[in-house]
């Protein structure tokens, strides 16, 4: 059985193939994920894509209590590989924001607005959000940890 | 004016009220005639126009009925299931029961109706439909009346059941039923003209526009001597009762139930049934212009023979209901004025020179005529199948196709580079 | 002269015949021809995501055969793949087997229902549905025999499955395994070849393979647009890597690419569980070391996995505890659904269903 995390970017090759792309962008890595400073985020996933990564996996808002996190899962069709950057959106939990990257991948367009939704992260760069399962007026957000 | 005492209906039920001095019954009315005084024939007259319409109406609707079993099934059949089962032998007693069930629903009628013309509307869809049996001969001798121009009056009330869409879509004032409006008019003044224009070689070889004349002059089946104008009529019938796959009228995946949407109860109920009986009289014209109407052989009854014809030519149209599916609007008008239409010109042209040739042709001359157009019916189904039809190969089963190609190799999905 | 004409918009759905659940979309149409349309979800919101985070590892398996009904074995193992990586727990090589041939026949399942409304929709009087639905009663009666369950299994478990395939269930995949390829052959007669299908499905609806990339469509209408990208040959997970098999490639990606991609991946699926039955051998289903109340050490997972209709991927995030810090579902039915206005543009209002069709979507996985 081969295991999954060998399609998967270490941390560490990661954060050098971003530095190429964007220095000093990288804040932290981890074991197979790299965080990336918010207003670097544009450029870096714009240079990813432009080196073999099409298509954007997943959009995932994560509430880690003292701060929110956003995760990219993302996927090289050419090369047969996945990378993971995550992002810190700012200390705090007020009204969390990280630039939206939709100009650079299509698919992000439902996935962002489902964060939004659900997790309360804006998006910022494509205009006014629109909840996607909730209504409009709709209080809250249901996956932060303090909804409930 | 064709004489009523042709008609066998006519005479026994006239006779059987006539008073036994009438001169025309001499010894035709049942139970030796007689039953009403001298001096009410009159009043003969009008009870039997109105015992016969009586008859034939709910005739009709016994037809109906049985058809909606029939085709219910007939479906299941084709569908690997058993269809209705559980009322009456065989669930013969199913429609009946959601005939019922519909008289006690509720009647809705939307706010946002035209009142009037709502209720209207499921009224005027069902006179077109049970006029055409007025003149309809169901066996030898026994039809309502023989009017000289029946051919044209069929086609005439066939035309009007648009209006009756129209009117329900406007009524109901809805968006879906508008849209069902727009295609069912579109689609049947299209296909009208093929239909039209298919009659005139059946027209030409009986030299009259009379249905009885019709089937009287079919020594050989007409669909034998006229199969393109046999194909042409079918399908354009098919296209002119919203039957699948021109059901775009109704086509419940898109439109909901099209004109039908907002309709509950009986109001849904007459619609349903003129849409039934439409499809028997249909059939039943089919069979009278191109199937030799009640001819058969002894000892079966003529209109035993007629029956039969009406289901076998209502199976086919079940048949097509279950296994095709639904054409888009553009394409039915494309097909009903690219192939349809010029397959009729090429009939109306083949048909007319063969008369030329042969202007009161004997029955060997009719079976040469057949051989003439059943080659150039082949030879232009095929042609006008190269021309319009899809543009993939032909598939066969479990091979794989030009379209679908079988990957085992390991390069990369895509190019590097790609993306962006 | 122009006719002038005033736009009409509808709403079909959230109750239409054809929406495949509650889905529903504001379409502006002019005349017949679509110009504008707006999905709007939600209708089936459950907050899977939410509840997922109160339960423990082992109970959060029932959630996901809510998410894609139709196809919940492959949901089930995309879940429980995750949550392996996650708690690092090596699966028994039986369950591991029996986890394949599940997953496969639930494809061939879930395909099944796809093609059948996709044909639906098309306007065939429920003859291919009844057909399909016939066909797929006999994979949920393997089901049934597997693990007592039809449509909501919940027959996976972290290490394996919870267990072992009774005896009667190997004749009886046996009888379905040589009776199912003359019921796709059924199909394609009645369906593949049939001319109104084709008119009705070439050319229609085509996406590029790059816009397809771009906007993270994955699965049979990836396929469908020549893009050979199946995850169980590209990054095998279970025992996938072990198995020979063919990925159906059309380049069209039109409606009639999508369908018949589909097609040819039922077949492909039954080759995949006959290599299954070859190498399966006796042996523990599940190993006995993994504990009941699963405490995954504190980090982050995800494993994308090949599902009926695309990738679909959980991920984990756990903070040491009994229950997920975070369960974020990569749901493919949503995310294919993000060209759905590009698609339907300039298209008559008969396409809008067909298209909507033949990109398979589940609304159960789509609002979750």
């Amino acid at each position: 059985m081969s295991s999954v995390t060998a399609f998967t970017a270490s941390g560490q090759e990661l954060a050098a193939e971003i530095e190429t792309i964007a220095p000093r962008a990288v804040t932290a890595t981890g074991d197979f994920d790299a965080w990336v400073a918010p207003d670097r985020l544009i450029d870096v996933m714009t240079g990813l894509r432009d080196a073999g990564f099409e298509m954007l996996i997943g959009v995932t808002g994560v509430d880690y209590i003292a701060y929110f996190e956003v995760v990219y899962h993302l996927l090289s069709l050419s090369q047969n590989r996945r990378a993971i950057v995550k992002v810190r959106c700012g200390e705090g939990r007020i009204d969390p924001v990280v630039p939206s990257v939709m100009e650079v991948w299509r698919g992000a367009e439902l996935q962002e607005r489902e964060v939004y939704d659900l997790m309360g992260i804006r998006f910022e760069g494509r205009g006014q959000m629109k909840r996607i399962f909730l209504w409009e007026g709709f209080e809250g957000h249901p996956h932060r940890k303090d909804f409930l | 004016m064709p004489d009523p005492f042709d008609s066998v209906l006519y005479r026994h039920i006239y006779c059987t009220l006539s008073s036994t001095a009438d001169a025309q019954c001499e010894g035709v009315g049942l139970f030796g005639g007689g039953l009403l005084p001298g001096g009410f024939e009159w009043l003969a007259f009008v009870l039997t126009g109105v015992i016969i319409v009586a008859a034939l109406i709910n005739g009709i609707l016994g037809a109906v009925l049985l058809m909606i079993w029939g085709e219910r099934r007939l479906l299941g059949r084709l569908q690997g299931r058993t269809g209705p089962n559980r009322w009456g032998p065989f669930g013969l007693l199913t429609p009946i029961a959601d005939a019922v069930k519909t008289m006690f629903k509720e009647d809705v009628v939307p706010t946002v109706s035209d009142r009037l013309v709502f209720t209207l509307a499921p009224i005027l869809m069902l006179f077109p439909a049970l006029l055409v049996y007025a003149v309809l001969p169901i066996g030898h001798g026994t039809w309502l009346a023989d009017i000289n121009v029946a051919l044209l009056f069929i086609v005439a009330i066939g035309g009007a059941n648009v209006l009756a869409i129209v009117a329900a879509a406007w009524g109901s004032g809805n968006r879906y039923a508008m849209f069902s409006a727009m295609r069912a008019v579109a689609m049947l003044i299209s296909y009208e003209i093929p239909l039209v224009i298919s009659l005139v070689g059946v027209i030409m070889l009986s030299g009259s526009l009379s249905l009885v004349a019709i089937v009287n002059a079919q020594t050989i089946p007409f669909f034998i001597i006229q199969p393109l104008g046999f194909f042409v009529f079918v399908v354009a019938s098919m296209a002119e009762l919203n039957r699948t796959p021109f059901d775009v009228a109704e086509a419940e995946s898109e439109i909901v139930a099209g004109y039908m949407t907002d309709y509950s109860s009986m109001k849904f109920g007459l619609f349903f049934l003129a849409e039934f009986a439409a499809t028997i009289a249909t059939s039943g014209v089919i069979t009278v212009l191109f199937l030799g109407g009640w001819h058969g052989f002894d000892p079966i009854p003529s209109q035993i023979w007629f029956i039969a014809k009406m289901v076998g030519v209502l199976a086919l149209i079940v048949w097509v209901r279950a296994s095709w599916p639904r054409l888009r609007i553009d394409q039915i008008m494309a097909f009903a004025w690219k192939a349809l239409f010029e397959l009729t010109l090429i009939n109306l042209v083949v048909s007319g020179l063969l008369m030329l040739a042969w202007p009161s042709p004997s029955t060997t001359e009719l079976w040469y005529m057949a051989g003439i157009n059943w080659l150039v019916f082949i030879a232009s189904i095929i042609l006008f199948g190269k021309l319009l039809g899809p543009k993939h190969d032909p598939v066969s089963a479990g091979n794989v196709q030009r379209d679908v190609t079988l990957s085992d190799s390991d390069a990369p999905a895509i190019p590097s580079g790609g993306g962006g | 002269m122009p006719l002038a004409t005033e736009p009409i918009t509808i709403n079909v759905g959230p109750q239409h015949p054809s929406t495949h659940g509650v889905f529903r979309m504001r379409v502006t149409f002019d005349g017949e021809e679509v110009i504008d349309v707006e999905p709007i979800f939600g209708y089936l919101h459950r907050g899977s995501e939410k509840l997922a985070e109160s339960r423990t590892y082992t109970q959060i398996v029932t959630l996901t055969d809510r998410m894609d009904y139709v196809a919940s074995m492959n949901s089930n193992m995309s879940y429980i793949l995750s949550v392996e990586q996650l708690a690092g727990i090596e699966p028994s090589p039986r369950g591991v087997w029996l986890r394949m041939i599940a997953a496969e026949l639930q494809r061939i399942a879930s395909h099944l229902v796809a093609t059948g409304f996709f044909l639906q929709d098309l306007g065939a009087l429920g003859t291919p549905l009844i057909f399909t639905m016939r066909e797929r009663e006999l994979v949920l009666e393997l089901f049934e025999r597997l693990c007592g369950a039809r449509i909501t299994s919940s027959y996976m478990r972290p290490g394996g499955v919870f267990m072992d395939a009774p005896d009667d269930f190997w004749p009886a995949l046996d009888r379905f395994l040589a009776e199912m390829p003359h019921r796709i052959d059924e199909y394609e007669q009645l369906i593949s070849g049939n001319e109104i299908v084709m008119v009705r499905c070439d050319g229609v609806a085509v996406v590029d393979s790059q816009t397809l990339i771009n906007a993270s469509v994955t699965g049979p209408m990836l396929r469908a647009s020549g893009v050979d990208w199946d995850l169980r040959h590209r990054q095998p997970y279970e025992y996938y890597d072990q198995i020979k098999f063919n990925r159906p490639l059309a380049t069209a990606s039109d409606n009639y690419a999508r369908y018949i991609v589909r097609v040819h991946e039922m077949r492909e699926s039954l080759s995949i569980v006959r290599q299954c039955i070859e190498q399966i051998e006796p042996g523990p289903v599940r190993p006995k070391e993994v504990p009941a109340l699963i405490r995954p050490p504190a980090g982050d997972a995800y494993v994308g996995t090949e599902c009926p209709k695309g990738e679909l991927g959980f991920y984990l995030v756990s903070d040491g505890g009994v229950a997920p810090y975070r369960c974020k579902v990569r749901a493919p039915s949503l995310i294919n659904l993000t060209l759905l206005r590009d698609m339907l543009i300039g298209y008559k209002l008969a396409d809008l269903f067909v298209t909507f069709g033949s990109i398979d979507i589940n609304m159960g996985e789509v609002d979750r």
